[in-house]
């Protein structure tokens, strides 16, 4: 650990969502301390975090929306937005910030962190809201990410001014899906908003975590030797997919995490959405017109009848109601219902529809001729996003349990997490998905592993995560679940009219564990002085045989996946411009947990990081 | 807010209602005050300066600060309407109207008073159970009715449970907020 852990006083588990933010803490064991309380873990806790809930007034809450509203200077009285430690802060955000933007949408920036990964955009360049006018002031996904950050530092340097927060074990959660670029953008925003020890988590494995922590000594009775245990994460905005196999070393019960899914912009927020046009069109077929601010009363109006329709088997429906915006309540109000019916079609059959397993969505391709937006999934049916991902994971505890067989990875065990699974309708349906396409290889039904706090587990689990690193409690192995490639163009006659085709040259094997690093010896690269040089980036989530240094001229457009370019930059200083310098590339997995690519000249002496956020050339 | 002078309230409004059971309140308060000053004051024996006047001790009426009463408002006001609701005039609406309107305050009532409040019931029996109050029962807590004579252990019916809050989270507010603004107008540009 790069980080002497005796300066820690708290494990902090901050889980920075795509809608909602979290913060977890634990207190850490000291020295001797640590050996008696091998098991005796106590239980995370969560931060009640400040946050302005009207115009002058400040409330708590465990959720901080992940909302920023840039409002217009003549919006604001002076005080308005004073917050516990701030007479006047740079941002509003949270609570009231979401309130605000759902009537003035031009000045809200949401969902920063799906921006943080989307690589068709510079990450850096400030340019949210989008397509708002120019007088609103501008801040990049990083920025953005980087406020709500300060904001937990700043709530918790508040409520622990005796352990301020760069002192703390800090444990940030991503997707496992997040490419690297968006990993190393979100250690970015920590670092800037002073963050010190700083360790990334799997949002899935740290799911796992806090149902570890909440089973104590039980998790062993729970799961056995050849267990894989699939955890599906349906967040606000995101699905989170990833596979653990249980196996045995020594006599102990292991963890390892042997996949991961693609990244899928599909969430509980689509089918609070979903519902809402549902009612809309039924509306309208009885001649009524629905204003763009009902529709936003009505999505609010279904996540709540939703949940209790989906609680309550007894209800056939719900009455939903939009309040008029103006004194006059009465009259103005709308009331509808949303019935069984539709949350069953909507959500049931919309989102989680029994398919086969061999039903895949569309291969949607990245970036191309992507309108500047952010690439939602274009089919919401989650049932499909998982067949495709057990299935192309067909083989992947393979080399942990043995050899399988079928067309696509067995799941045991099901551990699901995220909001939308607070309605037991939807646990079963997924539970029940999965089991129909064992029942169909003949397989044993999946268990579902239960106890997670749904909106607070992936803080829970993170802030228990730096206990475990104490050597508290058992440990998910994995390293990396992607192997990654830059491609080159492959030395061929020119053939005009036709591009050279592309050679994928492996630079960083499936499974690297933080700390390891692999140099590439087999091949150097000239690198221009003062010339930036972009390389193709690709990865992989299935090919786990491969060594850096393999170079493959032909592979399934499935198995590699392209990521955003990346470039090196070679300084001109101490060199003449226009030089050719021949370099290595290494690649090494941070302490942090990030990927780091450094070309290194052929004596070593000197390095220059790679850089994953390629800037636009317009913006700097 | 226009200030009646008359003694006797000419409207039943909520800010009547507020000034009732601040009233209530204050006078328990006094009560519940001098009961312990007196039982601190019995083990010493006084010293009597002026045997011939009986010591009156003066009503410290405390002066209320409205603005947590204001900031209750403007909460039930953004959450559930209600200022909108109770000033409506119900007489020309169908009760099909006021049934819509009255769940968004019904839900947005709720929802606020379980962000910003604790409550619980003094109470735990059943409602029309008997039930027997010991000597030195709180009595700002338990309100005897009916046939109040004679002294404790009292024997009676649960009529109501009653409320009381066990923790208020309101909002802090900045120095300087103006809590009169209940609701800010609003124009759409």
């Amino acid at each position: 650990m790069s980080t002497p852990l005796g300066s820690a006083r708290y494990a902090v588990g901050i889980d920075l969502g795509t809608t909602h933010s979290v913060l977890a803490y634990v207190e850490l064991s000291t020295g001797l301390n640590a050996e008696l309380n091998t098991e005796l873990s106590s239980a995370p806790k969560i931060l009640a975090i400040p946050q302005l809930t009207q115009l002058g007034a400040v409330g708590e809450a465990n959720q901080l929306p992940s909302f920023i509203y840039r409002p217009h200077d003549q919006e604001l009285a002076p005080g308005d937005l004073a917050l516990p430690w701030c007479a006047a802060p740079s941002a509003l955000l949270g609570e009231l910030a979401r309130n605000l933007g759902s009537k003035t949408p031009m000045r809200l920036v949401s969902s920063a962190k799906s921006w943080l990964c989307n690589g068709a955009i510079d990450r850096h360049h400030a340019f949210l809201p989008l397509h708002s006018p120019d007088e609103v002031a501008k801040m990049s996904p990083l920025e953005a990410s980087t406020c709500f950050l300060e904001h937990l530092r700043d709530s918790w340097n508040q409520r622990f001014p005796e352990a301020p927060l760069q002192d703390q074990e800090v444990i940030l959660t991503v997707p496992a899906s997040f490419d690297p670029g968006a990993r190393e953008l979100t250690a970015e925003a920590a670092r800037a908003a002073g963050i010190q020890q700083l360790t990334l988590l799997e949002e899935p494995q740290a799911a796992v975590y806090s149902w570890l922590q909440a089973s104590g000594d039980d998790w062993r009775e729970q799961v056995a030797v050849g267990d894989v245990i699939l955890v599906v994460d349906v967040g606000g905005g995101t699905t989170d997919l990833s596979l653990i196999a249980v196996s045995e070393e020594q006599g102990n019960l292991c963890l390892e995490r042997i996949a991961v899914g693609e990244h899928i912009l599909l969430g509980g927020d689509n089918m609070d959405l979903a519902l809402a046009y549902r009612i809309k069109a039924k509306l309208a077929s009885e001649g009524k017109k629905l204003q763009p601010w009902q529709i936003l009363g009505i999505t609010h109006g279904c996540r709540e009848a939703k949940e209790q329709l989906l609680a309550d088997p007894s209800l056939d429906a719900v009455p939903v109601v939009v309040p008029s915006r103006g004194s006059k309540l009465i009259g103005g109000t709308l009331r509808t219902d949303l019935t069984r019916d539709e949350v069953t079609q909507t959500l049931i059959d919309g989102f989680f529809p029994l398919v086969d397993v061999s039903e895949h969505p569309e291969q949607q391709t990245r970036g191309a001729l992507n309108q500047l937006g952010l690439p939602y999934a274009k089919d919401p049916a989650v049932s499909r996003h998982l067949a495709a991902f057990l299935s192309r994971q067909q083989g992947a505890a393979d080399g942990l349990l043995g050899e399988s067989h079928g067309s696509f990875i067995q799941p045991s065990v099901v551990l699901l997490n995220g909001g939308v699974f607070k309605a037991p309708q939807l646990s079963e349906r997924v539970l029940g998905l999965i089991n129909r396409w064992l029942s169909d290889v003949e397989a044993d039904p999946a268990r579902l592993l239960q106890g997670l706090d749904l909106d607070l587990a992936v803080a829970r689990g993170a802030a228990y995560y730096g206990q475990v690193r104490q050597g508290q409690g058992v440990r998910i192995r994995g390293g990396t679940a992607s192997a990654y490639y830059i491609g080159i163009e492959s030395a061929m006659p020119a053939i005009p009219g036709i591009e050279p085709p592309l050679e994928a040259l492996c630079i960083a094997p499936f499974g690297m564990e933080e700390g390891s690093e692999v140099t590439l010896k087999a091949r150097e690269f000239g690198l221009v002085v003062g010339e930036p040089v972009r390389f193709n980036f690709l990865g992989s989530t299935t090919r786990r045989a491969d060594v850096a240094g393999d170079q493959l001229d032909d592979w399934d457009p499935e198995e590699l996946e392209e990521l955003p370019e990346i470039q090196a930059n070679l300084p001109a200083e101490g060199r003449r411009s226009g030089e050719v310098v021949p370099v290595r590339l290494v690649s090494r997995i941070t302490e942090v947990g990030t990927l780091c690519l450094e070309a290194v000249t052929l004596d070593g002496a000197q390095r220059w990081q790679v850089e994953f956020d390629v800037r636009a050339p317009e913006v700097r | 807010m226009s200030i009646q002078f008359s003694l006797t309230p000419v409207s039943v409004d909520f800010l009547h209602l507020v000034l009732v059971v601040l009233v209530v309140v204050l006078v328990l308060m006094l009560a519940l005050v001098l009961l312990l000053s007196r039982r601190k004051q019995s083990p010493t024996p006084r010293v009597e300066s002026e045997p011939s006047v009986p010591p009156v001790a003066p009503a410290v009426l405390q002066e209320s600060t409205p603005d947590a009463a204001l900031q209750l408002l403007s909460v039930l006001q953004q959450d559930a309407r209600f200022l909108d609701f109770v000033h409506e005039d119900l007489s020309s609406y169908s009760d099909a109207d006021i049934g819509a309107a009255a769940r968004v305050v019904h839900e947005g009532s709720q929802k606020a008073l379980s962000t910003y409040f604790t409550l619980a019931a003094i109470r735990s029996e059943e409602e029309e159970s008997q039930l027997t109050l010991a000597a030195g029962f709180n009595p700002s807590e338990v309100h005897l009715t009916g046939n109040v004579q004679g002294s404790a252990p009292f024997t009676g019916t649960l009529i109501h449970r009653g409320w009381k809050a066990t923790e208020v989270r309101l909002p802090k507010l900045v120095k300087g907020h103006n809590a009169y603004i209940l609701a800010a107008a609003e124009v759409e540009l």
